[in-house]
């Protein structure tokens, strides 16, 4: 293999690892807030996924307001599943929560074979072209994504450690109990998580339609997992770590493909997740929690 | 007033009984359908096959309480070594002779053989993954059942010869598995479940369950009772697998796909998880339902999803909640109301007389 | 006597907070000691260092002369400490019968297979442990509820049921975390007479911790008083009684 290659690679990896990186924060964020694998996440993106194909190929809309339009649909369908399934559920054992999430997950999938049909939807690529950086050549999607996903996660940063509402979420998840009796207002703010979390899967589903320009009912299940696992990496409940986590992911998928083994990509993914799991189960940049006896 | 207890002999004599009552009327059933006989068996086939998966998944999901999501992979596993083992005898040569007798006891040998080969992963699995609890277990698990589903596809290619026929498929399995069969290993696997249950082993899991910290703390070994209970969990699974193999003839790595595992999960939780009963019930009615109402098969997936968030939200226990049948105990409770009825009776007519 | 428990140094550090620093204590065979304290004191601390479930920092623990450095909970309850807890851990969808045979489980032998294939060592042993379960849920006078759901039983039966749970295990060591806590004055009555009845019929140690004082100065012995995690006084109840350090502690500094 050639060193322009392995660039060309690496680059492929950074662009899937963006993607996972932005699903992996919607994952990270919830789990850091009620201690829940909202495992509809990924058909959150897939949802978003057919609501830009839907307005481009069938309405012709200019992709701007299908980008919104994916963005407010997701947003709007994570806080109803929240509202719906999740709420009353909030006192109740984990792994009820934890079930009703797979629930959930499958009626989004089941339900969009049956809304959108089986088969799989092709449509045009968003951007195309590219450019060449000395002997590498980069797709400008491949560009788009990575910049768009870093301006996002800088701007998440600055919302969860600098506004109000951030530091609402993050007194949630240190003490729930506490945080109420500080004034916060606990629907409020899991709300606004699951908006949060839900918007980004949507602008996840715009970049990888752009990179795969394909959207069927099980795509989110796979993507979903992957990103949490990538979650899982870097440190539940981190940002940087959901970064770092979906990052590493990409880049490893790319490098296990470029060496020969594309068939072996799923098993690779999680072999790593489960090395890491059992050396460090909290992750890269995960804290450590205990029972209290 | 002495309550009657019947003892153990009675009991195993009443549930052998009805047992060969039950065989008696589904062999009856299917033999007297005529065309549709062929029909009905395969479908009380499948039945039996996901009894055995539902109730040794409830036994890590409902007894252990923990969330396995990868137990397809333990079938897909079970399933692969039988239908391998199987292809190398002449059980097909046999079959096609119409000498069934001749193939029992290689489809013992089969069934044992996939039983230790799903043990073994179990144990390979459970004993890291039972480090970790609720969702990291779950996920953990998940990973380890697609690790084999991606195995099972590519193996070949690194092996340099042909050995489970990757995404192609592993064909020409004998078809072994008779409504006899099935009916046998079903009621084996649930007795192996019950006397488990009912025993030091079934109460020191239960405990874990209810309680880990306290079960630690009255001396129980925690991480190898729960090992126990996966590989154990896992073994079924297996045999599940090799009766599924015998079943179908031919089998593809994507059967066993995560959806599967879900599916499994789905009859656990709704029939209450921590109750045998009510996996036996939830796997016959949603094997059966989808069967009758061809019609709707589109919803069938569409339906089951619902069915578990509903209960999730609305009767989080399930159908049974922990209720377990025992048929002992309740020829028992009909036998004290008949008889204290009467005595009812006997002490009101003395009152009378006391009277008069 | 001989004593069955001592603690010398114990000392354990979480995130720079000694959380409790030069711990030192005896108890006896046959003797009720009690470990009191203002809340945060570090009460429950000792019992999970005790227990295992904490690690100490520096300090020796031995049970009957043997150390029980880097022993884990499990092996712990083998050598012979038991205990309740503050929040009740009962086996709650369990009857109450299986949450004393669950106890019996170390000392019984037969194998799974044993059990899968129901041979003669699983009857014999079955047999014995339900009756010796049953027999000790008599001497707490709980034997009518044996077939109840732990979970469903009343609160103070609930505790009484703990304690049975743990000296199932044949401890040469009880410990109590708060037996009397949620209790009404009838229902610490009478877990005062089961206290003294263990003590009477199993011949063992008891260390307690214990907020209701007149349990505390009844039955045990010998008190120790802890502190911010550092023991400010060892004596008998009337020692302690008069301690003014203790009474400091409890009531805060006197502003003359």
């Amino acid at each position: 293999m050639t060193f322009s290659l392995l660039i060309a690679q690496l680059i492929n990896g950074l662009q899937t690892g963006s993607v996972y990186a932005l699903v992996a924060l919607g994952y990270s964020m919830v789990y850091g807030i009620i201690k829940l694998l909202n495992f509809a996440h990924g058909d959150i993106i897939m949802v978003g996924a057919y609501m830009v194909y839907y307005a481009i190929a069938s309405f012709a809309l200019p992709p701007v307001v299908a980008i919104i339009l994916a963005i407010g649909v997701s947003t709007l369908l994570g806080v109803t599943v929240e509202k719906v399934a999740y709420t009353p559920l909030r006192s109740a054992p984990r792994l009820s929560l934890l079930i009703t999430a797979i629930g959930v997950s499958f009626l989004l999938e089941n339900g969009a074979q049956l809304v959108f049909g089986a088969d799989q939807k092709s449509m045009d690529p968003l951007i195309t072209g590219s450019v060449m950086f000395g002997r590498v050549n980069v797709s400008y999607t491949a560009i788009v994504t990575i910049v768009v996903s870093l301006i996002i996660m800088i701007l998440l940063w600055f919302v969860v450690n600098k506004t109000k509402a951030g530091k609402a979420m993050r007194a949630v998840s240190e003490d729930m109990g506490a945080a109420q009796l500080m004034g916060i207002s606990l629907n409020r703010t899991i709300s606004m998580t699951f908006a949060i979390g839900s918007a980004l899967a949507g602008i996840g589903s715009v970049l990888y339609l752009a990179a795969y320009t394909q959207a069927s009912p099980t795509m989110g299940s796979m993507l979903g997992i992957k990103a949490f696992v990538a979650a899982v990496l870097g440190g539940i409940g981190s940002i940087p770590g959901a970064m770092i986590g979906g990052f590493t992911i990409g880049v490893l998928e790319a490098l296990v493909a470029a060496a020969g083994f594309s068939m072996w990509k799923d098993a690779a993914v999680f072999l790593v997740l489960i090395i890491v799991l059992l050396f460090k189960p909290t992750g890269f940049l995960g804290k450590k929690m205990q029972e209290k006896v | 007033m002495k309550k009657t207890k019947l003892s153990t002999p009675v009991r195993y004599t009443i549930n052998t009984v009805l047992t060969i009552i039950l065989w008696a009327l589904l062999t009856l059933f299917v033999s007297s359908s005529g065309l549709k006989g062929e029909y009905y068996r395969g479908i009380l086939i499948t039945i039996g096959i996901n009894i055995i998966l539902a109730t040794s998944l409830n036994v890590v999901c409902g007894y252990l309480g923990q969330l396995p999501l990868g137990h397809a992979g333990f079938m897909a596993v079970g399933a692969y070594a039988g239908a391998i083992f199987m292809k190398s005898t002449p059980a097909a040569t046999l079959l096609r002779a119409g000498n069934h007798a001749a193939v029992i006891p290689y489809i013992i040998i089969a069934v044992l053989v996939s039983a230790v080969v799903a043990g073994i992963f179990g144990l390979l699995i459970g004993i890291p993954a039972l480090r970790l609890k609720g969702d990291y277990l779950a996920i953990i698990t998940l990973g380890f059942g697609e690790i084999i589903r991606v195995v099972l596809t590519n193996i070949d290619s690194v092996l340099g010869f042909k050995f489970t026929y990757g995404a192609s498929g592993l064909a020409r399995i004998p078809k072994f598995t008779s409504l006899n069969v099935i009916f046998v290993f079903t009621v084996i696997c649930l007795f192996l479940i019950h006397v488990f249950m009912k025993s030091r082993h079934g109460r020191a899991v239960l405990s874990i369950r209810d309680n880990e910290i306290a079960a630690e703390s009255v001396g129980i070994n925690t991480t190898f009772y729960k090992t126990a209970a996966f590989v154990f969990s896992a073994m079924l699974a297996g045999i599940a697998g090799c009766l599924y193999a015998g079943y179908i003839g031919s089998l593809y790595p994507s059967t066993f796909k995560f959806m599967k595992s879900i599916e499994i999960l789905v009859m656990v939780v709704l029939g209450g998880m921590g109750s045998m009963l009510g996996s036996v019930i939830s796997a016959i009615v949603l094997t059966a339902l989808p069967e009758l109402l061809r019609s709707f098969s589109d919803y069938r997936m569409v339906v089951y999803s619902l069915a578990l968030v509903l209960m999730m939200l609305f009767r989080p226990k399930g159908l049974m909640g922990t209720y377990d049948f025992s048929m002992g105990n309740t020829i028992e409770k009909i036998i004290n109301r008949i008889r204290g009825g009467r005595r009812k009776a006997d002490t009101a007519d003395t009152g009378k007389e006391v009277q008069g | 006597m001989s004593n069955v428990l001592k603690c010398e140094h114990l000392r354990v550090v979480f995130g720079g907070l000694a959380a409790v620093s030069d711990f030192n204590i005896e108890v006896n065979e046959n003797e009720i000691v009690g470990l009191i304290g203002p809340n945060g004191a570090g009460k429950t601390t000792v019992f999970n260092l005790l227990t295992g479930v904490y690690t100490p920092t520096s300090g020796v623990i031995t049970l009957c002369e043997k150390d029980l450095a880097g022993m884990s909970t499990v092996a712990r309850n083998h050598e012979g400490i038991a205990r309740t807890f503050q929040n009740i851990r009962l086996f709650k969808d369990m009857s109450v019968l299986d949450n004393v045979m669950n106890s019996f489980n170390t000392r019984m032998h037969y194998s799974i297979a044993e059990a899968l294939l129901r041979l003669p060592r699983y009857w014999k042993e079955e047999k014995a442990a339900k009756k010796r379960a049953l027999d000790l849920l008599k001497v707490f006078n709980m034997q009518d509820q044996a077939d109840e759901i732990a979970g469903n039983l009343p609160y103070g039966s609930q505790r009484r049921l703990e304690i049975i749970r743990a000296l199932a295990t044949s401890p040469k060591l009880l410990l109590l975390d708060e037996p009397a806590a949620g209790m009404n004055p009838a229902e610490t009555e009478n877990l005062m007479e089961t206290i003294g009845k263990i003590r009477d019929s199993f011949h063992i140690a008891i260390l307690l911790i214990e907020h209701d004082m007149s349990l505390v100065m009844g039955i045990c012995e010998k008190i120790t008083v802890l502190n911010f995690g550092e023991v400010i006084a060892q004596g008998t109840p009337e020692e302690i009684q008069k301690n003014p350090v203790v009474i400091e502690a409890y009531l805060g500094k006197r502003r003359d």
